[in-house]
Protein backbone atom coordinates (compact mmCIF):
# COMPACT_ATOMS: atom_id res chain seq x y z
CA UNK A 1 0.00 0.00 0.00
CA UNK A 2 3.08 2.32 0.60
CA UNK A 3 4.65 1.84 -2.52
CA UNK A 4 1.08 2.50 -4.33
CA UNK A 5 0.91 5.69 -2.25
CA UNK A 6 4.41 6.24 -3.28
CA UNK A 7 3.74 5.59 -6.93
CA UNK A 8 0.85 7.65 -6.71
CA UNK A 9 2.40 10.99 -5.96
CA UNK A 10 5.52 10.23 -8.10
CA UNK A 11 3.27 10.02 -10.65
CA UNK A 12 1.05 12.77 -9.84
CA UNK A 13 4.08 14.62 -10.26
CA UNK A 14 5.39 13.85 -13.55
CA UNK A 15 1.52 14.90 -14.33
CA UNK A 16 1.42 17.93 -12.86
CA UNK A 17 4.84 18.53 -13.80
CA UNK A 18 4.10 17.78 -17.07
CA UNK A 19 0.82 20.10 -17.33
CA UNK A 20 2.49 22.92 -16.33
CA UNK A 21 4.58 23.44 -19.22
CA UNK A 22 2.09 21.91 -21.51
CA UNK A 23 0.96 25.23 -23.16
CA UNK A 24 -2.99 26.06 -22.62
CA UNK A 25 -4.61 25.99 -26.25
CA UNK A 26 -7.36 27.90 -27.19
CA UNK A 27 -9.67 26.94 -30.65
CA UNK A 28 -9.20 28.79 -34.00
CA UNK A 29 -12.28 28.57 -36.21
CA UNK A 30 -11.14 27.96 -39.69
CA UNK A 31 -11.99 30.08 -42.68
CA UNK A 32 -10.87 31.03 -45.77
CA UNK A 33 -8.84 33.77 -46.80
CA UNK A 34 -6.11 35.42 -49.14
CA UNK A 35 -2.72 35.20 -47.32
CA UNK A 36 -1.00 38.97 -46.65
CA UNK A 37 1.14 38.12 -49.22
CA UNK A 38 0.15 36.43 -52.28
CA UNK A 39 -2.30 36.85 -55.57
CA UNK A 40 -5.72 37.93 -54.80
CA UNK A 41 -7.02 35.15 -56.67
CA UNK A 42 -4.90 33.31 -54.04
CA UNK A 43 -7.21 32.06 -51.08
CA UNK A 44 -6.37 29.32 -48.88
CA UNK A 45 -9.00 27.14 -46.72
CA UNK A 46 -7.67 27.12 -42.58
CA UNK A 47 -9.40 23.89 -40.47
CA UNK A 48 -9.95 24.22 -36.80
CA UNK A 49 -7.66 23.88 -34.79
CA UNK A 50 -5.79 24.60 -31.72
CA UNK A 51 -3.02 26.87 -31.03
CA UNK A 52 -0.85 27.31 -27.58
CA UNK A 53 -1.67 31.28 -26.27
CA UNK A 54 2.01 31.47 -25.86
CA UNK A 55 5.21 30.44 -27.31
CA UNK A 56 6.76 27.58 -25.77
CA UNK A 57 9.16 29.27 -22.79
CA UNK A 58 12.87 28.29 -21.88
CA UNK A 59 11.16 26.80 -18.92
CA UNK A 60 9.17 24.15 -21.18
CA UNK A 61 11.92 23.65 -23.23
CA UNK A 62 14.13 22.86 -20.35
CA UNK A 63 11.53 20.28 -19.43
CA UNK A 64 12.25 18.65 -22.93
CA UNK A 65 15.43 18.24 -22.94
CA UNK A 66 15.68 16.44 -19.32
CA UNK A 67 13.52 14.36 -20.46
CA UNK A 68 15.27 14.06 -24.53
CA UNK A 69 18.75 14.16 -23.71
CA UNK A 70 19.15 13.76 -27.52
CA UNK A 71 18.24 17.47 -27.77
CA UNK A 72 20.45 18.62 -25.12
CA UNK A 73 22.93 21.30 -26.74
CA UNK A 74 25.63 19.20 -26.04
CA UNK A 75 24.41 16.12 -27.77
CA UNK A 76 22.39 17.37 -30.28
CA UNK A 77 23.62 16.27 -33.86
CA UNK A 78 24.67 18.83 -36.10
CA UNK A 79 22.34 17.55 -38.96
CA UNK A 80 19.70 18.19 -36.54
CA UNK A 81 20.67 22.01 -35.39
CA UNK A 82 23.68 24.14 -35.71
CA UNK A 83 26.02 25.00 -34.12
CA UNK A 84 23.86 28.16 -32.52
CA UNK A 85 21.48 25.87 -30.78
CA UNK A 86 20.37 27.13 -27.86
CA UNK A 87 23.47 28.84 -27.44
CA UNK A 88 22.06 31.52 -25.10
CA UNK A 89 21.54 29.19 -22.52
CA UNK A 90 24.93 28.57 -19.95
CA UNK A 91 24.63 24.70 -19.84
CA UNK A 92 22.61 21.60 -20.94
CA UNK A 93 20.16 22.24 -18.33
CA UNK A 94 20.55 25.78 -17.08
CA UNK A 95 19.54 29.01 -19.03
CA UNK A 96 21.95 31.41 -17.06
CA UNK A 97 21.42 34.12 -15.04
CA UNK A 98 20.20 36.98 -17.12
CA UNK A 99 17.26 35.42 -18.52
CA UNK A 100 13.77 34.39 -17.38
CA UNK A 101 12.89 31.10 -17.43
CA UNK A 102 9.05 32.85 -19.15
CA UNK A 103 10.64 33.74 -22.02
CA UNK A 104 10.35 32.35 -25.37
CA UNK A 105 12.76 29.51 -26.57
CA UNK A 106 14.74 30.55 -29.08
CA UNK A 107 18.29 29.59 -30.80
CA UNK A 108 15.45 26.76 -31.46
CA UNK A 109 16.19 24.99 -35.13
CA UNK A 110 13.12 23.77 -37.00
CA UNK A 111 13.79 20.03 -36.41
CA UNK A 112 14.22 20.72 -32.66
CA UNK A 113 10.64 22.72 -32.45
CA UNK A 114 9.20 19.82 -35.15
CA UNK A 115 10.21 16.89 -32.60
CA UNK A 116 8.93 19.62 -28.91
CA UNK A 117 5.64 19.58 -31.01
CA UNK A 118 5.23 15.93 -32.04
CA UNK A 119 6.25 14.81 -28.26
CA UNK A 120 2.98 16.85 -26.99
CA UNK A 121 1.20 15.26 -29.25
CA UNK A 122 0.89 18.78 -31.42
CA UNK A 123 2.59 19.87 -35.01
CA UNK A 124 4.33 23.27 -35.80
CA UNK A 125 1.41 25.07 -37.44
CA UNK A 126 1.21 25.96 -41.14
CA UNK A 127 2.10 29.05 -42.72
CA UNK A 128 -1.25 29.66 -43.54
CA UNK A 129 -2.54 28.95 -40.27
CA UNK A 130 0.37 31.11 -38.26
CA UNK A 131 -0.60 33.67 -40.86
CA UNK A 132 -4.31 33.16 -40.55
CA UNK A 133 -4.67 33.43 -36.99
CA UNK A 134 -1.87 36.89 -37.04
CA UNK A 135 -3.82 39.02 -39.44
CA UNK A 136 -6.29 39.28 -35.79
CA UNK A 137 -5.69 42.35 -33.09
CA UNK A 138 -7.69 42.65 -30.17
CA UNK A 139 -10.91 42.66 -31.67
CA UNK A 140 -10.74 41.77 -34.69
CA UNK A 141 -9.93 38.79 -36.54
CA UNK A 142 -8.77 40.42 -39.57
CA UNK A 143 -6.97 43.69 -38.83
CA UNK A 144 -4.94 43.71 -41.84
CA UNK A 145 -6.38 46.73 -43.15
CA UNK A 146 -6.16 48.70 -39.69
CA UNK A 147 -3.35 50.64 -39.48
CA UNK A 148 -3.07 50.66 -36.24
CA UNK A 149 -2.10 47.38 -36.24
CA UNK A 150 0.33 47.73 -38.86
CA UNK A 151 1.86 49.68 -36.95
CA UNK A 152 2.57 47.87 -34.53
CA UNK A 153 3.93 45.58 -35.92
CA UNK A 154 6.11 47.93 -37.91
CA UNK A 155 7.21 49.30 -34.78
CA UNK A 156 8.29 45.58 -33.31
CA UNK A 157 10.74 45.33 -36.26
CA UNK A 158 12.43 48.07 -35.22
CA UNK A 159 12.64 47.12 -31.18
CA UNK A 160 16.04 45.96 -30.40
CA UNK A 161 15.91 42.46 -28.44
CA UNK A 162 11.97 41.71 -27.62
CA UNK A 163 12.90 37.81 -27.23
CA UNK A 164 14.41 38.72 -24.13
CA UNK A 165 10.73 39.88 -22.87
CA UNK A 166 8.05 37.23 -21.04
CA UNK A 167 5.89 35.66 -22.92
CA UNK A 168 2.13 37.49 -22.18
CA UNK A 169 3.95 40.50 -22.57
CA UNK A 170 2.10 41.52 -26.02
CA UNK A 171 -1.61 41.89 -26.91
CA UNK A 172 -4.50 39.31 -26.49
CA UNK A 173 -5.32 38.87 -29.72
CA UNK A 174 -9.25 38.15 -31.17
CA UNK A 175 -8.22 34.32 -30.76
CA UNK A 176 -6.98 34.89 -27.23
CA UNK A 177 -3.90 34.57 -28.43
CA UNK A 178 -0.82 36.27 -27.05
CA UNK A 179 2.75 37.08 -28.69
CA UNK A 180 2.06 36.49 -32.53
CA UNK A 181 3.73 39.95 -32.73
CA UNK A 182 6.19 42.18 -30.82
CA UNK A 183 8.16 38.71 -29.22
CA UNK A 184 10.03 36.52 -31.34
CA UNK A 185 9.61 35.14 -35.12
CA UNK A 186 8.24 31.79 -35.03
CA UNK A 187 8.99 28.93 -37.17
CA UNK A 188 6.28 27.23 -39.36
CA UNK A 189 5.22 23.91 -40.23
CA UNK A 190 6.39 24.55 -43.97
CA UNK A 191 8.58 27.18 -43.90
CA UNK A 192 10.57 25.90 -46.76
CA UNK A 193 7.41 26.49 -48.75
CA UNK A 194 8.43 30.10 -49.12
CA UNK A 195 10.43 30.12 -52.79
CA UNK A 196 11.89 33.31 -52.46
CA UNK A 197 15.40 32.37 -52.43
CA UNK A 198 15.73 32.64 -56.17
CA UNK A 199 17.75 29.26 -56.44
CA UNK A 200 16.18 29.06 -59.73
CA UNK A 201 14.58 30.93 -62.40
CA UNK A 202 11.78 29.12 -62.22
CA UNK A 203 10.81 29.55 -58.65
CA UNK A 204 11.86 33.40 -58.95
CA UNK A 205 8.71 34.00 -61.22
CA UNK A 206 5.85 32.63 -58.80
CA UNK A 207 7.01 36.12 -56.54
CA UNK A 208 7.82 38.62 -58.84
CA UNK A 209 4.62 40.20 -57.64
CA UNK A 210 6.10 40.75 -54.02
CA UNK A 211 8.29 43.32 -55.90
CA UNK A 212 5.91 45.16 -57.44
CA UNK A 213 5.15 47.78 -54.71
CA UNK A 214 3.28 51.08 -55.53
CA UNK A 215 4.75 54.26 -55.14
CA UNK A 216 2.68 55.41 -52.69
CA UNK A 217 2.71 54.12 -48.74
CA UNK A 218 -0.88 53.44 -48.35
CA UNK A 219 -1.98 50.93 -45.30
CA UNK A 220 -1.94 48.40 -47.64
CA UNK A 221 1.68 48.92 -48.68
CA UNK A 222 2.58 48.88 -44.88
CA UNK A 223 0.61 45.40 -44.28
CA UNK A 224 2.82 43.89 -47.53
CA UNK A 225 6.01 45.41 -46.66
CA UNK A 226 4.85 43.84 -42.64
CA UNK A 227 4.21 40.30 -44.10
CA UNK A 228 6.85 40.59 -46.89
CA UNK A 229 9.16 40.48 -43.55
CA UNK A 230 8.17 37.46 -42.19
CA UNK A 231 8.40 35.67 -45.48
CA UNK A 232 11.64 37.19 -46.57
CA UNK A 233 13.00 35.41 -43.30
CA UNK A 234 11.16 32.12 -43.83
CA UNK A 235 12.51 31.61 -47.08
CA UNK A 236 16.16 32.57 -45.44
CA UNK A 237 16.15 29.83 -43.17
CA UNK A 238 17.74 26.65 -43.24
CA UNK A 239 15.96 24.12 -41.06
CA UNK A 240 19.16 23.53 -38.89
CA UNK A 241 19.53 27.14 -38.26
CA UNK A 242 19.06 28.81 -34.82
CA UNK A 243 17.92 32.93 -34.30
CA UNK A 244 18.48 34.21 -30.68
CA UNK A 245 15.02 35.84 -31.48
CA UNK A 246 12.97 32.79 -33.53
CA UNK A 247 11.06 31.02 -31.25
CA UNK A 248 7.95 28.36 -31.88
CA UNK A 249 4.58 27.63 -30.92
CA UNK A 250 2.59 24.21 -31.54
CA UNK A 251 -0.44 23.43 -32.78
CA UNK A 252 -2.99 20.50 -32.56
CA UNK A 253 -6.12 19.58 -35.16
CA UNK A 254 -9.74 19.81 -33.93
CA UNK A 255 -10.08 16.46 -34.78
CA UNK A 256 -7.51 13.98 -34.36
CA UNK A 257 -7.12 11.86 -37.35
CA UNK A 258 -8.46 8.37 -37.05
CA UNK B 1 -12.40 -3.33 -6.03
CA UNK B 2 -11.24 0.07 -5.62
CA UNK B 3 -7.76 -0.53 -5.57
CA UNK B 4 -8.56 -2.16 -8.59
CA UNK B 5 -9.63 0.51 -10.67
CA UNK B 6 -7.12 2.74 -9.39
CA UNK B 7 -4.34 0.52 -10.41
CA UNK B 8 -6.03 0.72 -13.98
CA UNK B 9 -5.99 4.27 -13.98
CA UNK B 10 -2.41 4.50 -12.87
CA UNK B 11 -1.44 2.25 -14.97
CA UNK B 12 -2.85 3.82 -17.86
CA UNK B 13 -1.75 7.14 -16.95
CA UNK B 14 1.70 5.97 -17.09
CA UNK B 15 1.07 4.68 -20.01
CA UNK B 16 0.24 7.79 -21.48
CA UNK B 17 3.61 9.05 -20.38
CA UNK B 18 5.79 7.34 -21.54
CA UNK B 19 4.53 6.75 -25.12
CA UNK B 20 6.56 9.99 -26.52
CA UNK B 21 9.62 9.14 -24.47
CA UNK B 22 9.67 5.47 -25.46
CA UNK B 23 10.02 6.29 -28.87
CA UNK B 24 12.42 8.27 -28.01
CA UNK B 25 14.55 5.89 -26.69
CA UNK B 26 14.05 3.73 -29.12
CA UNK B 27 15.20 5.85 -31.82
CA UNK B 28 18.43 6.40 -29.80
CA UNK B 29 19.22 2.77 -29.40
CA UNK B 30 19.52 2.63 -32.97
CA UNK B 31 21.62 5.27 -33.90
CA UNK B 32 23.93 4.60 -30.47
CA UNK B 33 24.69 1.56 -32.47
CA UNK B 34 25.45 2.96 -35.62
CA UNK B 35 27.57 5.74 -34.05
CA UNK B 36 30.30 4.67 -34.89
CA UNK B 37 30.14 4.67 -38.47
CA UNK B 38 27.49 7.42 -39.18
CA UNK B 39 28.93 11.02 -38.16
CA UNK B 40 26.52 14.03 -36.98
CA UNK B 41 25.92 15.37 -40.03
CA UNK B 42 24.95 12.50 -41.84
CA UNK B 43 20.94 12.19 -43.22
CA UNK B 44 21.61 8.24 -42.29
CA UNK B 45 20.59 9.97 -38.77
CA UNK B 46 17.33 10.34 -39.95
CA UNK B 47 14.97 7.93 -39.07
CA UNK B 48 11.78 8.34 -41.71
CA UNK B 49 10.60 5.34 -43.62
CA UNK B 50 10.59 5.12 -47.46
CA UNK B 51 8.93 2.75 -49.89
CA UNK B 52 11.27 2.16 -53.21
CA UNK B 53 9.47 1.74 -56.55
CA UNK B 54 10.19 -2.08 -56.47
CA UNK B 55 7.89 -1.94 -53.23
CA UNK B 56 10.16 -2.26 -50.47
CA UNK B 57 10.35 -0.53 -47.29
CA UNK B 58 13.76 0.96 -46.27
CA UNK B 59 15.33 3.53 -44.10
CA UNK B 60 17.75 5.99 -45.17
CA UNK B 61 20.53 4.07 -43.40
CA UNK B 62 20.05 1.53 -45.76
CA UNK B 63 21.26 3.23 -48.68
CA UNK B 64 24.83 3.60 -47.03
CA UNK B 65 28.02 2.17 -48.92
CA UNK B 66 27.45 3.72 -52.16
CA UNK B 67 27.87 7.67 -53.49
CA UNK B 68 24.36 8.96 -53.68
CA UNK B 69 22.76 11.38 -56.11
CA UNK B 70 19.45 12.77 -54.72
CA UNK B 71 16.99 15.04 -56.32
CA UNK B 72 13.55 15.52 -55.24
CA UNK B 73 10.57 15.48 -57.96
CA UNK B 74 7.16 14.03 -58.58
CA UNK B 75 6.18 12.32 -61.91
CA UNK B 76 3.12 14.08 -62.71
CA UNK B 77 5.13 17.58 -63.04
CA UNK B 78 4.99 18.51 -66.52
CA UNK B 79 7.94 21.82 -66.41
CA UNK B 80 11.06 21.77 -64.97
CA UNK B 81 11.09 18.26 -63.37
CA UNK B 82 11.88 16.42 -66.74
CA UNK B 83 14.58 18.45 -67.38
CA UNK B 84 15.67 17.94 -63.73
CA UNK B 85 15.49 14.16 -64.81
CA UNK B 86 17.39 14.83 -67.67
CA UNK B 87 20.12 16.48 -65.70
CA UNK B 88 20.45 13.31 -63.87
CA UNK B 89 20.44 11.46 -66.86
CA UNK B 90 22.92 13.37 -68.55
CA UNK B 91 25.09 13.07 -64.67
CA UNK B 92 24.80 9.55 -64.85
CA UNK B 93 25.94 9.33 -68.90
CA UNK B 94 29.06 11.01 -67.93
CA UNK B 95 30.21 8.44 -64.92
CA UNK B 96 32.43 5.70 -66.25
CA UNK B 97 30.46 2.44 -66.61
CA UNK B 98 32.53 0.19 -64.66
CA UNK B 99 31.93 2.95 -61.46
CA UNK B 100 28.00 2.89 -61.65
CA UNK B 101 27.11 -0.21 -59.43
CA UNK B 102 28.87 2.18 -56.52
CA UNK B 103 26.62 4.78 -57.29
CA UNK B 104 23.23 4.84 -56.06
CA UNK B 105 21.08 7.81 -58.07
CA UNK B 106 17.50 8.42 -55.87
CA UNK B 107 14.77 10.19 -57.33
CA UNK B 108 12.58 11.28 -54.48
CA UNK B 109 8.61 12.15 -54.38
CA UNK B 110 7.27 15.49 -53.33
CA UNK B 111 4.09 14.03 -54.27
CA UNK B 112 3.89 10.85 -51.78
CA UNK B 113 0.40 10.70 -52.16
CA UNK B 114 0.54 10.75 -55.96
CA UNK B 115 3.34 8.84 -56.30
CA UNK B 116 2.98 5.32 -55.14
CA UNK B 117 5.54 2.58 -55.85
CA UNK B 118 3.98 1.27 -59.06
CA UNK B 119 3.87 4.97 -60.41
CA UNK B 120 7.31 5.24 -60.00
CA UNK B 121 8.20 1.92 -61.22
CA UNK B 122 6.48 2.85 -64.45
CA UNK B 123 8.40 6.08 -64.89
CA UNK B 124 11.15 4.77 -64.37
CA UNK B 125 10.67 1.96 -67.37
CA UNK B 126 9.25 5.46 -69.23
CA UNK B 127 12.25 7.15 -68.61
CA UNK B 128 14.50 4.21 -68.96
CA UNK B 129 15.76 4.36 -65.23
CA UNK B 130 15.11 1.21 -64.13
CA UNK B 131 18.77 -0.35 -63.88
CA UNK B 132 20.24 -1.37 -60.76
CA UNK B 133 21.91 2.35 -60.10
CA UNK B 134 18.13 3.86 -59.49
CA UNK B 135 16.18 4.41 -56.60
CA UNK B 136 12.78 6.06 -56.26
CA UNK B 137 11.39 7.25 -53.23
CA UNK B 138 8.12 7.66 -51.44
CA UNK B 139 8.28 8.66 -48.17
CA UNK B 140 5.31 10.23 -46.20
CA UNK B 141 4.18 13.95 -46.21
CA UNK B 142 6.12 14.40 -42.90
CA UNK B 143 9.22 12.51 -43.97
CA UNK B 144 9.58 14.01 -47.08
CA UNK B 145 9.02 17.77 -45.56
CA UNK B 146 11.82 16.59 -43.26
CA UNK B 147 14.09 15.30 -46.20
CA UNK B 148 13.76 18.64 -48.07
CA UNK B 149 14.56 20.63 -45.00
CA UNK B 150 18.02 18.73 -45.30
CA UNK B 151 18.59 19.38 -48.23
CA UNK B 152 17.69 22.80 -48.15
CA UNK B 153 15.00 22.00 -50.76
CA UNK B 154 11.96 24.29 -51.17
CA UNK B 155 8.86 23.16 -52.35
CA UNK B 156 4.81 24.55 -52.11
CA UNK B 157 2.02 22.43 -53.38
CA UNK B 158 0.34 25.19 -55.49
CA UNK B 159 -2.60 23.02 -57.23
CA UNK B 160 -3.65 19.60 -56.36
CA UNK B 161 -1.36 18.38 -59.13
CA UNK B 162 1.47 21.06 -59.23
CA UNK B 163 3.95 22.38 -57.21
CA UNK B 164 6.66 24.49 -57.31
CA UNK B 165 10.20 23.36 -55.80
CA UNK B 166 13.93 24.41 -56.36
CA UNK B 167 15.81 22.61 -58.16
CA UNK B 168 18.79 20.81 -57.04
CA UNK B 169 20.68 17.79 -57.21
CA UNK B 170 22.97 16.80 -54.14
CA UNK B 171 26.00 14.60 -53.69
CA UNK B 172 26.51 12.43 -50.55
CA UNK B 173 29.60 10.24 -50.02
CA UNK B 174 28.91 7.03 -48.83
CA UNK B 175 28.72 7.51 -45.15
CA UNK B 176 25.43 9.98 -46.28
CA UNK B 177 26.82 13.40 -45.73
CA UNK B 178 26.30 16.11 -48.45
CA UNK B 179 29.34 17.16 -50.41
CA UNK B 180 28.09 19.00 -52.97
CA UNK B 181 24.67 20.76 -54.48
CA UNK B 182 24.20 21.39 -58.04
CA UNK B 183 21.47 24.17 -58.30
CA UNK B 184 19.49 24.86 -61.37
CA UNK B 185 18.49 23.76 -64.51
CA UNK B 186 20.43 22.34 -67.34
CA UNK B 187 23.80 23.88 -65.66
CA UNK B 188 26.97 22.62 -66.51
CA UNK B 189 27.11 19.24 -64.70
CA UNK B 190 31.26 18.70 -64.94
CA UNK B 191 31.72 19.70 -61.33
CA UNK B 192 28.58 17.45 -59.80
CA UNK B 193 30.53 14.36 -61.67
CA UNK B 194 34.12 15.24 -60.52
CA UNK B 195 32.90 15.12 -56.97
CA UNK B 196 30.93 12.29 -57.21
CA UNK B 197 33.89 10.21 -58.73
CA UNK B 198 36.02 12.20 -56.24
CA UNK B 199 34.06 10.12 -53.32
CA UNK B 200 34.15 7.18 -54.96
CA UNK B 201 38.43 7.36 -54.69
CA UNK B 202 38.52 8.14 -50.75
Amino acid sequence: MATLFRLTICILMLWTGNAYCQSEMVPIKGSTYTPLYGRDSLQVSVSDFFMDVYPVTNQAYLEFVKEHPKWKKSQVKRIFADENYLSAWETDTSIGKSQSLQSPVTHISWFAANDYCACQGKRLPSIDEWEYVAMANESLADARRTEAYNAYILSWYEKPQTFRNEVGSTFKNYWQVYDLHGLVWEWTYDFNSVLISGESRKDVDKDSNLFCGSAAVGATDLMNYAAFMRYAIRGSLKANNNMKNLGFRCVKDKIPPK
Amino acid sequence: MKINSYLTILFFSLFSLISCSEKDSSAEETTSTESNEISETSIFNLTTEWNTEEGNRIELKDLNGKTLVVVMIYTSCQAACPRLVADMRNIESQIPRNLLPEINFVLVSIDPETDTPSRLKAFAKENLMDGEHWTFLQGTEEGVREFANVLAVKYKQISPIDFSHSNIISVFTQKGEMVHQQEGLGVDNKETVSKIIETLGS
